[in-house]
């Protein structure tokens, strides 16, 4: 049913493809054995055969200590010669490389590197989508003490002349024609660039040209030669190593002003990534998918680090389109995604039950409810009655598994959201389904980890207690947090590293928090954010922002009122749902700008808006804010035009000014507003929406229970 | 890099061709050749015989009269359009002319059929000869797959794809028969600006890195203009310019033919 080549009518084209040696317990490619992995993860098995643990103290005993990158991976290539360590689609095949095969790849790559003048110290640039080459790019680098430089694939040249600049990067390694093409753009800003390394060759055929433009296999090739002249230079370069070299500046998309480099240590990567390991029992028989950004920590630390540490497969997608797809076939058993993947799945699967047989949408329902009662229960470990076990487990069998295996979440043994809040609605749906989905919180400047959420403790709310070997406090409102994950300060800013510290060591998150009685950290709103309307009420915008985004319709919300005499929103509606909410009813639309001011669209959105005042209004603190007037926007935020981090995440500010007449009608009572805003298509060029926005009123929820 | 088009006999030459149905007469004395690894555009109003060039070229119709030449051996007068294809001559239509309900993967691969040698029984037993040979046609079309840059769509019926996207497969389909010739009738139809710039990408790629030769009915004379090394123009059945595009921009009896005479009061 899930074979990988599945379609091919004929299954040869799966069989053609040799499985790289592996123990005979093992899975021997993603996605063949999707039934009965379920019930024994892999990585039990390994357990019952008795196999140790890699990294151990015991294990390592008398073996020079895994504390960089490099030795990471010397050590794998030793203990886990033949286990798959990177596949990638290509050619719709899964290509596999061993532990063994990466330690070789990386060792050219490293001399290679260093052959066109990468430094000991020096910066160099890695850009592009998740790829193998790329990420052992990172460690080849490493090898030879050199500062691997992410940078986000998807930002315009601009944002990574700024990056390159402020790094002084001396060698960029780019996966395609796209990126050199940025790079080409910006480069008499970078004089210290002197060569761009590509690993994906169509369409520079052309380039002959570009001065310092490389193939990565040339650069490969070329340090293969210089190994065989002297096979020990690159473990010479390993040994120079210390752990307490930088291992990568990681650039913050930073919700405010320019992106700051984190400077992290092998340590400060390592010894966090090692615990988080330990905590979740990650082993080399888990599978990753890489769809993240490279230039995210989280990336940096689930498919390197631990990749690195536990041994495991990271799995590349074919490309950014195919993601899903992807997902289905590897069948992760370790996964994180962001809560806005979570809530774009659960979307289009409502979207999609809807469209479906009358009997289906029945039976989907009826079991829906069943484990929204004791599902999360039944996940926990709680007591559930033998009768609604029963019925469960008939779900499971009709529902619940062929819905976890569609999501490409049937393998899932661990699975984590952070970055944002979570709807709570979505956050129980996945557990109720059996997904053991849990919330972490962290930070770049922590190597991520600050607090997790334990097997039994996952919460919507919440996002768990304290971290191993971390220190968290709550000062002034502001969480705080100090440990060995933390980073080495902002590379060439120490103004920005002198702000974000205290002089106790502890580093300031800037988010407003507060531990509850079971000592799970809450985190209210970022505590600069935290504002109050002129009558003295509180007023966390973000959120009431969430609030308003766990609604279905609703994609970006912008809630303003600090200062103001009362709260009001600006909406994006999400073109999927309400679209086709507007055609099952006949609306007709020519696109985004179109539906949003659709009166129909309006009401939708009103009725939204009344849920969430609703519910602030059972908050005695917050009933005052609650959202007053709305408009719903006329164009999509987006990070191309600053509106958004690249992350995604909302600039209020930057929307403040660049809307700041819809900001004023919204406060002056008018019923519309013309506005025109300025865009910036994918390639760069730039133009305007012109559109008038109207202006409706919501009213308040009735006081709850105050009369009584 | 540098792409030098062929001298030696041209790939395909059409020599005093002729074609009526009845009293129509289709295509007057026309006689045009393209050289290996050139672009040749041949544009026209409607009616004017494109279409009718092409399907005689690829041997839906057959000439009244006159020679078809494949490099510079004369061609049987009646050849099927399976024999064509297997001279390494494909075309995409100007109607999209896809099998709907099969996958992108799978139209693609019905363009390998000109290169398939087996047999019914070895093919349904899965004998290791007819594996391996399905093997390496299944990896072509995944090159094809990759190059046209629509891997997210491979097991999606062509049918539900959009038009854009269609038209892609079925360039996709054409190139799997690793053609020396690739027809394209109108490949630009019906599609917007950036699907039209990655289309051209495309072809220019093929022509470029593959040498293919190239002979492409269009009406966007932008498009024309920016990828054809050569033009032919057609009017009423008779090529009246065949010359570099620049001159034929500014050829008066094309100029006529496409705006219409001045007429003096």
């Amino acid at each position: 049913m899930v074979d990988t080549y599945a379609g091919c009518g004929i299954a040869i084209w799966a069989d053609s493809v040799p499985a790289p040696t592996e123990p005979k317990h093992a899975a021997t490619g993603p996605g063949h054995n999707f039934a009965g992995q379920r019930e024994s993860c892999s990585c039990r098995a390994f357990a019952a055969a008795g196999l140790p643990p890699l990294h151990d103290a015991e294990t390592m005993a008398g073996k020079p200590a895994a504390n960089t990158f490099p030795r990471l991976l010397r050590a794998n290539a030793e203990h886990l010669g033949d286990r798959p360590a990177y596949r990638e689609k290509e050619f719709g095949i899964w290509q596999t490389w061993t532990w063994s095969e990466v330690a070789e790849e990386v060792r050219h790559l490293a001399l290679g590197l260093r052959s066109l003048g990468l430094d000991r110290g020096d910066r160099f640039a890695i850009i592009g989508d998740n790829r193998p080459h790329l990420y052992w790019s990172f460690t080849a680098g490493q090898a030879i003490g050199a500062i691997p430089v992410p940078c986000y694939q998807d930002s315009v040249a601009e944002e990574i002349a700024y990056v390159c600049e402020h790094a002084g990067v001396r060698i960029a390694v780019v996966e395609d024609q796209e990126q050199v093409d940025k790079l080409i753009e910006v480069r008499d800003r970078l004089p210290e660039l002197q060569a761009i390394v590509y690993t994906d060759p169509r369409g520079l055929e052309r380039y002959d040209e570009v001065e310092g433009l490389v193939d990565l296999a040339a650069v490969a090739e070329a340090g293969k030669g210089l190994h065989g002249r002297d096979p020990e230079d690159y473990e010479r370069e390993v040994a120079r190593g210390r752990p307490t070299d930088i291992a990568a500046i990681l650039y913050t998309s930073g919700t405010t002003g320019r992106p700051k480099g984190v400077l992290l240590t092998h340590t400060n990567l390592i010894e966090p990534a090692r615990r988080a390991v330990k905590f979740d029992s990650l082993t080399y028989g888990d599978e990753v998918l890489a769809y993240l950004p490279m230039a995210w920590v989280g990336d940096f630390v689930f498919s390197i680090a631990q990749c690195h540490i536990a041994g495991f497969c990271v799995n590349c997608p074919e490309s950014p389109e195919t993601v899903l797809t992807d997902l289905r076939e590897i069948g992760p058993t370790y996964y994180f995604a962001p809560p806005r993947i979570f809530e774009n799945m659960l979307t289009s699967l409502m979207v999609r039950m809807e469209n479906a047989a009358l009997l289906k949408r029945r039976l989907f329902s009826y079991f829906l409810g069943v484990a929204r009662r004791v599902g999360c229960d039944i996940l926990d470990g709680n007591r559930v009655n033998p009768l609604q076990r029963l019925q469960y487990a008939v779900g499971n069998l009709l529902i619940y598994a062929p819905l976890r295996d569609v999501l490409g979440l049937g393998r899932i043994r661990v699975a984590y959201t952070a970055g944002e809040a979570i709807g709570p609605d979505v956050f129980r749906f996945f557990r109720s389904l059996g997904i053991n989905l849990k919330q972490l919180y962290g930070q770049t400047e922590a190597s991520v980890y600050v607090t997790i959420q334990a097997d039994a403790e996952a919460r919507a709310d919440t996002v768990g207690a304290t971290f191993p070997g971390v220190e968290v406090r709550i000062q002034d409102q502001e969480v705080q947090f100090r440990g060995d994950g933390v980073f080495q300060g902002y590379y060439r800013d120490d103004d920005a590293t002198a702000k974000s510290m205290t002089e106790d060591g502890f580093v300031r998150t800037g988010d407003a928090g507060y531990f509850d009685e079971a000592g799970h950290l809450r985190i209210v709103d970022r505590a600069k954010d935290v504002g109050a309307l002129t009558d003295g009420t509180l007023f966390a915008p973000k959120f009431i922002e969430n609030k308003l985004k766990f609604h279905p319709w609703i994609r970006e919300a912008v809630a303003f009122g600090h200062q103001r005499d009362m709260a009001c929103c600006m909406i994006n509606i999400d073109l999927e749902a309400v679209g086709d909410w507007a055609e099952r009813r006949g609306i007709a639309y020519s696109g985004y700008t179109d539906l949003a001011r659709q009166k129909e669209v309006y009401e939708l959105v009103r009725g939204a808006i009344r849920e969430v005042n609703a519910d602030l209004g059972q908050d005695p603190a917050l009933r005052g804010s609650q959202i007053r007037r709305f408009l719903v926007l006329h164009k999509e935020l987006d990070a191309d035009d600053g509106e958004l981090t690249r992350t995604r995440k909302v600039r209020r500010t930057v929307i403040g000014q660049n809307y700041g007449e819809l900001v004023e009608a919204l406060y002056t009572g008018r019923d519309s507003c013309r506005v025109a805003a300025e865009v910036t298509f994918e390639d760069g060029r730039r133009g305007t929406i012109e559109a008038d926005v109207q202006i409706w009123d919501v009213d308040e929820a009735a006081p709850v229970a105050a009369a009584a | 890099m540098k792409r030098e088009i062929g001298s030696g006999p041209p790939v395909t030459a059409l020599e005093n061709i002729h074609l009526s149905f009845g009293g129509l007469r289709a295509l007057q004395d026309v006689s045009v050749a393209v050289q290996p690894r050139e672009r040749l555009a041949i544009i026209g109003p409607n009616g004017a015989g494109k279409s009718s060039l092409f399907n005689i070229i690829s041997g839906i119709y057959t000439a009244s009269s006159g020679v078809v030449r494949h490099k510079g051996q004369e061609r049987p007068p009646r050849m099927k359009p399976y024999q064509v294809a297997r001279l390494g001559i494909a075309r995409t239509f100007q109607n999209i002319a896809l099998f709907p309900g099969m996958s992108a993967l799978d139209n693609i691969m019905t363009g390998r059929n000109s290169l398939m040698r087996r047999g019914i029984l070895s093919e349904a037993l899965q004998l290791g000869w007819a594996r391996r040979q399905e093997i390496e046609h299944r990896r072509r079309a995944e090159e094809i797959i990759d190059f046209l840059e629509i891997p997210s769509v491979r097991r999606t019926p062509v049918g539900e794809l959009p038009y854009g996207m269609q038209k892609r497969v079925e360039l996709g389909r054409a190139l799997a028969a690793e053609p020396e010739l690739l027809l394209l009738d109108e490949p630009m139809a019906g599609m917007n600006l950036e699907e039209k710039e990655d289309m051209c990408r495309f072809i220019l790629d093929v022509n470029e890195i593959h040498g293919t030769t190239l002979i492409l009915v269009e009406h966007d004379m932008g498009v024309v203009m920016d990828i054809s090394d050569r033009v032919a123009v057609f009017d009423y059945g008779r090529k009246i310019a065949d010359a570099a595009p620049d001159d034929v921009r500014r050829d008066q009896t094309v100029i006529d033919a496409y705006l219409g005479t001045a007429h003096e009061h």
